[in-house]
């Protein structure tokens, strides 16, 4: 019952993205769905004059997707959400809280899933970028 | 210069909500910001793998207490698209009234924060007394001041008696001249303008690039309200979204006063126009599929993604504040700031952190 979908692989996501931008839609949000154990779908939504666009990303839950926020700024929080509840890595945040946006340091396990990842490596929060560009 | 690193919040003393900022300063001036959540996240949104589909109405009121009524009616309609359920008129009708009611309340105390946030303290209680008859006209009719839990999947639970609409009308007529007297204090005032114009500027093109909701949007000369989409009663009202071109503080507070009264309008609208009739219909079966609900929130669009799967939990239920869509423009508004001026540019999105944290 969504309007429009468009299936994206993590390849063609970056130029999809960058084209609905110059067609002028604008950012909404991201909604990430735990398929299985193994397999999350991202769906990325935009707007444009009321009308809204959406694409569908399906993916295995160790995939590491291309940031849209390098295209879409306002995209790092729900990315972070993203990482921090699903354990879905991103790559090329402008911000990259590593998990800890929500989450403290301490906690490995993946809040939003049925089926837990628990991640073992340290995090720390990479530099923010300059806003003023 | 060098360089000096302040912490703003989460707890501060103009912040009613638990939001951090690490500023970046040179001199006075911030340079960056950057900011940090998870004070108060509570994983609503997960409760939907736990609850009935019907019991989440009650949950996602919860997620704010502020929108209660909005975050409900943008579930139900979401569900009732699924379930091709079609929701009676005066329900329609009800719900625009009540959640009117709700922007009014919830504009009138963040007028009042707002003052508060520039030292205005006497504005700050005159806006928070006439909010008071906001919410004894909740409490009249719903039974709760805040969260007036109305809404069910399939229409409301309570009806306005004719009574009850002719103390209503009556009590909007002050409601509005108590506003209206508020106006030239608030916006012709030299330290309201001193402290507002020119501050924390976000042009139109930079908030529609930064998906930016609601008043923070309007402020900026973008004329988008998800009412427009005419969801329940309101593609039967009278309807233009208010707008300000200058983008500053001072346009977002301008935008906010204007709704204000504007939601009056919109109550009046409806009240002469509800027809008489049920207030709910009985809902049979379980959703299943994928729908997207966005309703108008005080603070901006609400965007509700629900997967479901015919069973009686949701597969998914995602929940997209505008607070959430707004940070990303904060965080472009205070740089070029004094520090003096971030309380009041922090207020001026009107953060809710209990919605950006459901």
């Amino acid at each position: 019952m969504l309007e429009e979908v468009i299936p994206v692989t993590p390849e063609i996501l970056s130029g999809e993205t960058a084209k609905i931008k110059y067609e002028g839609y604008k950012f909404i949000t991201l909604s990430c769905v735990e398929m299985d154990a193994n397999n999350v779908e991202i769906l990325y939504h935009f707007d444009r004059d009321l009308q809204l666009k959406h694409f569908r990303l399906a993916v295995p839950k160790k995939t590491i997707i291309p940031s849209i926020s390098p295209i879409y700024m306002a995209a790092f929080l729900v990315e972070n959400e993203i990482q921090d509840l699903f354990a879905i890595r991103f790559s090329g945040l402008v911000i990259d809280f590593n998990r800890t946006l929500y989450l403290e340091d301490e906690i490995k396990n993946t809040p939003f899933c049925k089926y837990t990842v628990v991640e073992s490596d340290s995090r720390e929060i990479s530099s923010p970028p300059d806003f003023d560009e | 210069m060098k360089r000096t690193i302040i912490p703003f919040g989460p707890q501060h003393p103009v912040l009613p909500e638990p939001i951090h900022l690490t500023l970046t300063v040179e001199d006075e001036i911030i340079t960056e910001a950057v900011p940090a959540l998870g004070f108060v996240h509570r994983g609503l949104e997960q409760l939907a793998d736990l609850r009935d589909f019907r019991q989440m109405v009650q949950v996602v009121e919860r997620v704010c207490g502020i929108c209660s009524m909005m975050h409900a009616m943008c579930y139900a309609q979401g569900i009732e698209g699924l379930m091709e359920v079609e929701v009676p008129p005066r329900a329609k009708y009800l719900r625009v009234i009540w959640s009117e009611l709700h922007r009014m309340h919830s504009h009138l105390l963040w007028l009042g924060l707002f003052a508060d946030s520039f030292g205005f303290e006497s504005l700050f209680m005159q806006f928070w007394r006439i909010r008071e008859k906001i919410l004894n006209i909740q409490e009249a009719t719903t039974g709760n001041r805040i969260i007036v839990s109305v809404n069910v999947i399939g229409g409301v639970r309570k009806d306005l008696s004719p009574d009850q609409i002719r103390w209503m009308l009556s009590e909007l007529i002050e409601v509005e001249q108590m506003i209206m007297n508020l106006g030239p204090t608030l916006f012709d005032d030299y330290t309201v303008k001193k402290r507002t114009v020119d501050k924390g500027i976000l042009s139109g093109e930079k908030a529609m690039e930064l998906g930016t909701a609601g008043p923070t949007l309007r402020g900026s000369g973008v004329s988008q309200d998800m009412r427009t989409l005419g969801y329940a009663a309101l593609n039967e009202l009278d309807f233009t979204p208010v707008t300000e071109k200058n983008g500053d503080c001072w346009s977002r507070c301008k935008v906010r006063f204007l709704e204000t009264l504007q939601s009056i309008d919109l109550v009046r609208q409806a009240i002469a126009r509800i027809p008489n009739g049920e207030i709910n219909t009985k809902v049979k079966g379980r959703p299943d599929g994928e729908i997207i609900a966005r309703v108008e929130q005080p603070r901006g669009e609400v965007f509700y993604y629900i997967k479901a799967n015919g069973k009686k939990n949701l597969d998914r239920l995602r929940i997209r504040t505008p607070t959430f869509a707004n940070i990303p423009a904060l965080l472009t508004m205070l740089p070029g700031m004094w520090l003096s001026d971030v309380p009041v540019v922090v207020l001026s999105i009107d953060p809710c952190i209990s919605c950006t944290e459901r």
